[in-house]
């Protein structure tokens, strides 16, 4: 990893702000990934949100125990280990949807009877925490090489006590908020590929959610290519 | 999963090469790798870099009642858990026992927390100091790591005020009052010394292969006034006694750690993520633009086909028991379960309706929703 001198990105961080819908903006905080931190992983990647971080580690194509073993694609197994506490029910519901993206997404018949590990440790919790597992996740199996049909992206949206609907909610936005939805979304049509919500809102509110969702993720889809783009050029 | 064995080749490689003084990375014998001491956000997080090795170390605190036999100290509770790696599963789970077990007594044994400030109401309430220890990367020498960044957290740490007046207790938020740092006497950390050929070499701080060859491993913990706070050898080494007084001669490593930990300021993981490095990349708050989003989504709406009538409106044949569509009638309860499934999915409704006589076939996840592969 030889580090070359480049224009600095420094920004302050400011906080996630949102406009009165529908007067046509809505923002995502500021991220930050980093590739191949951690030297025993396959694929590792960390992902920040504003404050929220997720380190993500994957483990793969491996043996895998007889007692799992599918004949004729890859077992994945996805662990989110909480930063304080053992790992709960609430883990394992997000470890439920992460896991559906994933296979949605990669190619498993090219590994058959082998395991998949991805591993998620939550560094530090602001806010879209589901939303940032995905990317972290998302980033690591790029890392790792693993062959994905798509690339995936999560979003989260929170719909306000006043019906405003803001994307990438804080910790604190997040608990003002009337409902609180998060869609993972593919990169190829945009289209929704899992989603989990919580609270209660309108067919009209989930569809301007999704839309909004889907306008945010093509932010997201290009960080992801300029990050890889970056990674694998010769000079900065 | 299982990890690549090790070859003989490699194996003999490593021990011929400390025969003749030399390391993998170059290291002298009682080098240390580079230790890097970073804290968090949030009061309580404190992550450590030892070379690649990577643990991260989070405090927590809650209001419990104290133990019986201690009505008026505080609880300290540690947790250390692995990164799931390769190493087959029975290794995973004694490693991290007797991780745990070398932690807690490092800090707990050592008593280098004043437990008796932690009480409020005797007997009562108390303070339980939780710390939870993540290794996030193994390169070796996870105790040394482990015990460095559970130390640095405790010292990070602040815990909310709490003023008693009479009977009352209130326990003020953070904004109210400013938390108070816990009381710590002393900061133990522990320094691991690896034994190879029978103890005729040893080596401080093992990366990972070198631990895989070594015969023992030692375990010392101590403090800056050269107090030994608790000793643990394993592998069955024999160590003479002048081995053992050498050791302590190489801990003159512990001051620097010292003064790094004092020195540590506060920053965020986000802001800690090097910016020079290739792998790394950061973008500032970006607007998404939205401006067909509500077009989008009311012709969504609108084209969507409405979902069919035919869900009866639930009835309570017992009280306890809800039922939702046509099926078995049934007086127990058990037996209904089966057929009470919460759908709102108009598909699975329909076809409920229009298998009434085969009474047997339960449906639980119906074709249609099924992803394709």
């Amino acid at each position: 990893m030889t580090s070359f001198s480049c224009d600095k990105h420094r920004f302050h961080r400011e906080g996630g702000m949102m406009e009165v819908f529908p007067s046509s903006t809505v923002s995502l905080r500021e991220f930050g990934c980093e590739q191949t931190l951690l030297s025993r992983p396959d694929g590792s990647a960390s992902f920040v949100q504003g404050d929220t971080s997720v380190m993500a580690g994957v483990y793969g194509p491996a043996e895998v125990k007889i007692s799992k073993e599918i004949y004729d694609r890859a077992t994945l197994e996805v662990l989110v280990h909480p930063k304080v506490g053992l790992p709960g029910v609430r883990e394992r519901s997000q470890e439920q949807c992460v896991r559906e993206t994933c296979e949605a997404s990669l190619l498993l018949s090219l590994h058959p009877r082998s395991s998949l590990t991805l591993v998620l440790q939550v560094l530090h919790d602001d806010g879209a925490l589901l939303s940032c597992c995905l990317n972290a996740a998302c980033m690591a199996l790029m890392d790792a090489g693993l062959s994905m049909s798509c690339l995936f992206c999560g979003v989260t949206c929170a719909i306000s006590a006043d019906g405003e609907i803001i994307t990438d909610p804080t910790a604190a936005q997040e608990k003002e908020s009337r409902a609180l939805m998060t869609f993972a979304i593919d990169s190829k049509e945009r289209r929704v590929m899992m989603s989990s919500t919580k609270g209660s809102f309108s067919v009209h509110e989930l569809q301007q959610c999704v839309a909004a969702s889907q306008k945010a993720s093509e932010k997201i889809f290009q960080f992801y290519r300029d990050s890889v783009r970056r990674r694998y050029s010769k000079n900065l | 999963m299982k990890d690549t064995p090790m070859s003989n080749c490699e194996r003999d490689f490593i021990l011929k090469a400390i025969e003749e003084k030399k390391r993998l990375d170059g290291r002298q014998t009682y080098d240390y790798r580079k230790i890097k001491i970073t804290f968090g956000t949030d009061y309580g997080c404190c992550f450590v870099d030892l070379g690649q090795t990577r643990v991260m170390a989070q405090v927590s605190c809650e209001l419990v009642v104290p133990k019986e036999n201690r009505p008026n100290e505080g609880i300290m509770f540690f947790n250390l858990e692995l990164f799931p790696s390769p190493l087959v599963y029975p290794l995973q789970s004694e490693l991290s026992v007797k991780l745990n077990r070398q932690l807690e007594r490092c800090l707990r044994n050592s008593k280098c927390i004043d437990t008796e400030s932690l009480c409020v109401v005797s007997g009562e309430k108390v303070w339980q100091i939780r710390v939870d220890v993540h290794t996030l990367n193994n390169d070796g020498n996870l105790m040394d790591a482990a015990s460095v960044a559970a130390i640095g957290a405790l010292c990070h740490f602040r815990r909310p005020d709490v003023s008693i007046q009479g009977e009352e207790v209130t326990v003020y938020s953070p904004e109210e009052r400013d938390p108070i740092p816990l009381s710590i006497y002393h900061m133990p950390i522990s320094v691991s010394f690896a034994f190879f050929q029978q103890g005729t070499f040893l080596l401080v701080d093992p990366c990972e292969r070198e631990e895989r060859v070594m015969d023992g491993l030692l375990m010392i913990a101590m403090n800056k006034h050269r107090e030994i706070c608790s000793i643990q050898s394993s592998g069955g080494i024999m160590l003479l006694k002048e081995q053992a007084s050498r050791l302590e001669l190489a801990d003159s490593s512990l001051d620097n750690y010292q003064k790094d930990l004092k020195a540590g300021g506060r920053c965020g993981f986000a802001e800690s993520m090097p910016q020079e490095r290739i792998t790394a990349l950061k973008t500032d708050q970006t607007a998404v633009e939205m401006t067909d989003v509500s077009e989008t989504a009311s012709s969504i709406v609108q084209t969507a086909v409405a979902p069919p009538q035919t869900v009866p409106s639930p009835s309570v044949p017992v009280p306890g028991v809800g039922q939702v569509g046509e099926g078995l009638r049934n007086t127990w309860g058990l037996e209904e379960e089966e057929e009470e499934e919460e759908d709102v999915e108009m598909d699975v409704v329909e076809i409920l309706d229009s298998d009434e006589e085969e009474e047997e076939v339960v449906i639980l996840y119906p074709e249609t929703t099924k992803k394709p592969k």
